[in-house]
């Protein structure tokens, strides 16, 4: 006699379990009251104020500048720093879903906000000098001063080490820079530069390696500097990427940040700003995720919500399990930065992680989206183009790939 | 000037609802709960008057489980000044139950103006803040659209069928809160970061005896899928002479 089988119904969940339909995984559960908190109220502004615009600046090519202030108000612009300098004092994993609700919204407007808290507000935090925070910290909080953040060269892009853009002390103490700058986000609006050179005394001629590399704070208006548009991009058009172009800018000596020293300095921005990458990237994937899961439900073909086919089913279940992954290599490295544990390598893992998931769940909504995810009215694409740039900047995913190789076999591949 | 505002912690509305096994309450699982809507319009209304009418006070007091202090904290963040948790782990269907608590709480505060929700927007009653007006034997307005006080006495707006009821009322009074009236602000970081350090103090809640239970809850029918008759012009007569025949609604 055959063995009796059971009946299909008990593979299915007890209908006791009822899923979390916001939040299937109740990640909210490891979120404190005062993250959550700060997460709903970025969320509410992103709805608000970027969602009903941002299709439109996207295709325009032009940054939404009157939401500045209004950012600055909420209080996003470096918000893991101190309140005495008029930052927030925000923990680590608040500050990761800051960056995760604005990129819900757009990469454009997560980069902004990257630039001036993790690359320009906080070298001059961590590597200023007591004045150079209490005049530009509190103003750069509310966005009434823009900041961007000069590195990447023309010809060195993933090797800074290599740049050629050089300072040169003069004998009165004061310095003069030379050089350019290329993909310099926001470098057109900003009113301060952080511009990274290498930096030879007076009485020397010889330009040093990558430890001489410093970082000075230019203001914008300073003769010989100069900021051009990059036209022609198709990713991150709510967003300005600018040349800058530095000929003999003259700056004082109390221009250098006097705790910066070597190419670790400017690394060490790029590791702040990559932690919030890899939440960014996440908001991104989830505003994709629920624009997939919401066409899904609601169009119909072959006589059906198209949710309702297993393809469909399969796509938006690798989508959410890749966010929640995702999320939680993100909160415990939130978790251990908080700490003081997190290492460099912990975050080229999340951001190489999340970015590359993020860039495959944006694909894969677009075509859930049939052609209507071709449009600028529907998100999935525009994100899709947009995390090509966060793809590759801060760190291409080759490059990140090549660090955790590093430190996995200890040998580097990088020459 | 001392303002009160009664808040409730609420069901957010995005997910659906399921019947507990009681057959009588809802099922919480995976819902999150937010400050009722009319009760942020209130709370965003004693913020202004008491930024218009410096100096003064917000006091936030609500009625709920311990969970609630969450719903406070945000009013906290908002700007208001101190919280009152009044501790209650079910809070009861019947809104004199509650209004009793509430009145208990509010009559030592010597408060100016106390302000409500028009109702909460899980039980709907429109009950609560005219029950403790007459418990505390205040004037109540309810369903304001627009509110101003100045020399210690208010004028307030109500939308009535078709048209403007301005009332006038001396203070100490009631005033419960419609929509429209404003559109509340952002908690920003700096005050979600401020309002940990608020006062916030937590007691048992002294409800009165409920009347009214709630003996079950049913889910309303599954709505059938609409139908498309035609398209453009073309399709109106077949569409009134359906809208007549079958929906019977013309
Ligand atoms: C929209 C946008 C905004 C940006 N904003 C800023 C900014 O604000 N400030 C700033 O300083 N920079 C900014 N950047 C620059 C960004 O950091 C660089 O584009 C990035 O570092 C890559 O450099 P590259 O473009 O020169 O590419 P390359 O370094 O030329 O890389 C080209 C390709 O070669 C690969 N590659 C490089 N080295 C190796 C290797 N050793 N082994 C194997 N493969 C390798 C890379 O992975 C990549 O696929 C921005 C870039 C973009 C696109
Ligand atoms: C740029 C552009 C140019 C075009 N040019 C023309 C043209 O010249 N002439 C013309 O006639 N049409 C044209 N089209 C229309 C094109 O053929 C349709 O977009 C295509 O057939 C998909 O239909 P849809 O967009 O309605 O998507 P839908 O059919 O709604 O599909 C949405 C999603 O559901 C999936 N899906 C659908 N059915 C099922 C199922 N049974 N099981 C599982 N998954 C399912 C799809 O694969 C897709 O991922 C064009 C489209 C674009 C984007």
């Amino acid at each position: 006699m055959a063995t009796e089988i059971a009946p299909a119904e008990s593979f299915l969940p007890s209908p006791e379990l009822r899923p979390r339909e916001a939040d299937l995984f109740n990640i909210d559960a490891a979120l404190t009251e005062e993250e959550r908190a700060v997460r709903d109220s970025v969320r509410r502004f992103v709805d608000e104020e970027v969602l009903p615009i941002i299709g439109k600046h996207y295709v325009d090519g032009t940054f939404p500048k009157h939401l500045i202030p209004k950012m600055g108000e909420l209080g996003v612009f470096g918000a893991n720093l101190p309140e005495e300098y008029g930052c927030a004092g925000l923990n680590n994993v608040q500050y990761g879903l800051i960056m995760q609700e604005l990129e819900r919204g757009d990469s454009g407007i997560r980069s902004f906000a990257s630039v001036q808290g993790a690359l320009v507000m906080y070298p001059i935090y961590a590597f200023g000098s007591e004045e150079q925070k209490r005049h530009w910290l509190p103003k750069m909080a509310t966005g009434e001063v823009i900041g961007c953040f000069g590195l990447t060269e023309p010809d060195y892009g993933s090797n800074p080490a290599g740049m050629i853009t050089v300072a040169r002390e003069q004998a009165d103490g004061s310095w003069v820079l030379n050089g350019a700058k290329m993909w310099i986000t926001n470098g057109s609006q900003a009113h301060v530069s952080v511009v990274w050179a290498k930096a030879v005394p007076h009485g020397q001629t010889e330009v040093g390696d990558e430890r001489t590399i410093r970082g000075f704070v230019v203001p914008t208006d300073t003769p010989g500097f100069r900021a051009r548009d990059q036209k022609g991009k198709l990713s991150l058009r709510a967003s300005d990427t600018s040349e800058l172009i530095l000929e003999d800018v003259r700056l004082p000596a109390d221009a250098i940040l006097p705790k910066s020293g070597g190419l670790k300095s400017p690394l060490m921005c790029l590791t702040q700003a990559r932690y919030g990458i890899s939440w960014g990237a996440l908001g991104a994937a989830i505003a994709c995720y629920e624009e997939a899961v919401s066409y899904s439900k609601n169009r119909v073909m072959f006589d059906k919500p198209i949710g309702a086919f297993q393809i469909q089913q399969v796509r938006l279940a690798d989508m959410l399990t890749e966010i929640v992954k995702g999320q939680l290599v993100s909160l415990h490295l939130g978790r251990c930065k908080d700490l003081g544990t997190f290492t460099p390598q912990m975050v080229s893992l999340a951001k190489r992680n999340n970015v590359n998931i993020a860039t495959d769940i944006a694909r894969e909504a677009r075509r859930l989206l049939g052609g209507n995810g071709i449009l600028a009215e529907y998100a999935s694409m525009r994100h899709m183009a947009n995390l090509e740039s966060v793809y590759t900047y801060e760190g291409t995913h080759d490059v990140h790939s090549l660090i955790l190789g590093q430190a996995i076999t200890g040998h580097s591949a990088f020459k | 000037m001392k303002i009160a505002v009664c808040i409730k912690r609420v069901p957010v509305m995005e997910v659906k609802f399921a019947i507990a096994k009681d057959g009588a309450s809802v099922d919480e699982t995976g819902l999150k709960y937010d400050v009722n809507d009319f009760d942020l319009w209130a709370v965003e209304a004693a913020l202004q008057l008491n930024e218009k009418n410096a100096p003064g006070e917000v006091t936030v007091i609500s009625l709920g489980p311990d969970a609630a202090s969450e719903q406070i904290r945000k009013a906290l963040s908002m700007g208001a000044d101190k919280g009152v948790l009044l501790k209650a782990d079910k809070v009861p269907g019947d809104a004199f139950a509650v209004a009793e608590a509430l009145a208990a709480e509010l009559k030592a505060g010597a408060y100016d103006v106390i302000l409500f929700g028009k109702k909460s927007i899980d039980f709907d009653n429109s009950a609560t803040g005219a029950m403790v007006g007459e418990l505390l034997g205040l004037p109540v307005v309810t369903g304001v659209s627009k509110l101003e006080i100045a020399g210690g006495k208010g004028t307030a707006h109500r939308a009535v069928e078709g048209g403007v009821e301005v009332l006038e009322f001396p203070l100490p009074a009631i005033v419960t809160v419609d929509e429209g009236l404003n559109k509340e602000r952002l908690p920003s970081l700096k005050g979600i970061m401020a309002a940990k350090k608020k006062p916030l103090e937590t007691k048992p809640a002294q409800l009165g005896g409920a009347g009214v239970t709630v003996s079950k809850m049913e889910l309303p029918p599954e709505r059938a899928a609409g139908r498309i008759v035609g398209e453009g012009a073309a399709a109106v007569p077949e569409l009134v002479r359906l809208l007549q025949s079958e929906a019977k609604v013309l």
